[in-house]
């Protein structure tokens, strides 16, 4: 089992621990509740270090594996991309900033090592720096504590220095909220962290990350997404650049227009449940009693006070207002479908 | 006062003079399962099994099933907890019982552990 650079620290703050894609991590320290709510209207910090970021000095060899328009992407800007198969599905979603003299991936923690051997099997070098720290600090008063990234806005991102050390901070997150992620060598991380928690955050764990991001309607990898579904039936559209589906150059770029001409099969959808009780991933979605999906991410939303799911469904029925059954414990859950997100966001453009 | 019994599954058995058993899940219980959202508790007058799983917790992550420490008939659920599941992680081992039993054979408690075998039960996990 690996841990992360502040393993030592996350014990010492009492997390509860969950092993998660092959590391020790923090589940929850006060509880996914008062966490969840501590970031929808404070200031969190999560050690994401488990995330692989990688740096990458090949430009245009790096647009070949993705769909999105990574040449225009500007110095100091992120954009959220996908390194896609063949057959148009998704190997792994990462977000990639400018850095100017290189690009700066962060990488799903379960991807990283598939998503190297990708890379350089595709003749692109590419330095992993896996031994960093990764801190997301995430909130409304995110701002506050980490006054040094003011002249950021969201998807901007900067090499700052904080507390005397180095970082690489992106304005941006997974939680829907306004935020910050920041990157700083290892043996930083726990110094960092410090800093940011005597400066008012709260410390949170993968539970509340988790609920946080269905709110937020972010698929995750593994669960929403995977090597088998195409960035159409995900719903990434937005992540396709229009110029690049149109000069077809990247892997994948056959499979994902015609997905595109043709509509998918199935899309992810969002589904807001009746009653209490929630639909977990694999739970089976009917309409009518015929089977017609299956959710891919459930969850009890803090913030609605109501069970929401992600899942995937037959695309005639993805329209919002959509009825569905859910199927729990051998009985249907009444649901439909809503608009994502289901909590709007709150970023800092 | 009353005797509590306890299982392996962390729930507490109290068994009244009539003869009925009221059931609910440790305080153990209901720290390690975290923030409970969503409980769905047996029908009136089924009959269940010792170790039978007949009642479900949900945190806002996942589902855990309640089984039932003893074999007998439910005779009454907690209305109250299903209005309010928060209340089993505040007062997991006094208000927010789950259901009551007639139990099959009231005798079947002495197989259960006290509050110290418990106690110790507990120093052996993890």
């Amino acid at each position: 089992m690996h841990t992360t650079p502040l393993d030592g620290l996350n014990r010492r703050l009492g997390a509860r621990m969950v092993e998660f894609a092959g590391y020790d991590m923090p589940l929850q320290f006060a509880g996914i509740m008062a966490e969840h709510k501590a970031t929808r209207e404070g200031a969190a910090l999560f050690d994401v270090s488990h995330m692989g970021q990688a740096i990458i000095r090949d430009v245009a060899g790096f647009s070949r594996l993705v769909p999105g328009d990574i040449a225009g992407l500007k110095p100091g800007r992120q954009r959220y991309t996908l390194l896609l198969n063949e057959a148009g599905g998704i190997i792994d979603d990462l977000m990639v900033a400018n850095f100017g003299t290189h690009l700066q991936a962060v990488l799903n923690a379960g991807r990283k090592d598939v998503d190297v051997a990708h890379m350089r099997a595709q003749g692109l070098e590419v330095e992993p720096h896996f031994e960093r720290a990764l801190l997301a600090l995430q909130g409304p008063k995110a701002k506050d504590v980490l006054p040094e990234g003011a002249g950021l806005k969201f998807m901007d991102a900067a090499a700052l220095t904080i507390g005397g050390m180095a970082c690489v901070v992106t304005r941006s997150g997974y939680t829907g909220e306004d935020g910050f992620e920041i990157g700083c060598a290892g043996e930083h991380g726990e110094a960092l962290a410090a800093l940011l928690l005597a400066r008012g955050a709260v410390p949170a764990g993968l539970g509340a990350r988790d609920s946080l991001r269905l709110e937020a309607g972010l698929p995750l990898y593994g669960n929403d997404i995977d090597e088998t579904t195409n960035p159409v039936a995900a719903g990434l559209n937005f992540a396709l650049s229009k110029k690049r589906l149109e000069m077809a150059d990247f892997i994948g770029a056959a499979a994902v227009n015609a997905a595109l001409a043709s509509g998918p099969a199935s899309k992810l959808v969002g589904i807001r449940l009746e009653g209490r009780a929630p639909a977990r991933s694999h739970a089976e979605i009917r309409v009518q009693g015929a089977r017609v999906g299956e959710v891919t991410s459930g969850v009890f939303a803090p913030t609605l006070n109501a069970p929401i799911a992600l899942g995937y469904v037959r695309a005639d029925l993805a329209k919002p207002g959509t009825a569905l059954e859910l199927i729990v414990r051998d009985k249907p859950l009444a649901g439909q479908v809503v608009t994502l997100p289901f909590v709007p966001h709150n970023y800092a453009r | 006062m009353t005797q509590i019994y306890f299982s392996e599954d962390h729930e507490w058995v109290s068994l009244g003079a009539d003869g009925i058993a009221t059931i609910g899940i440790t305080d153990h219980a209901q720290e390690a399962l975290g923030d409970i959202v969503f409980v769905e508790l047996p029908e009136i007058g089924r009959a269940v099994g010792k170790a039978e799983a007949v009642a479900v917790v949900e945190s806002v992550k996942a589902a855990s099933d309640v089984y039932a420490p003893l074999a007998g008939t439910v005779v009454e659920a907690n209305q109250a907890i299903i209005d309010d599941p928060a209340l089993v992680n505040s007062q997991a081992e006094s208000g927010a019982w789950f259901f009551k039993l007639r139990l099959d054979d009231a005798s079947a408690v002495n197989a259960l552990m006290d509050r110290a075998a418990y106690e110790t039960f507990l120093g052996t996990l993890s």
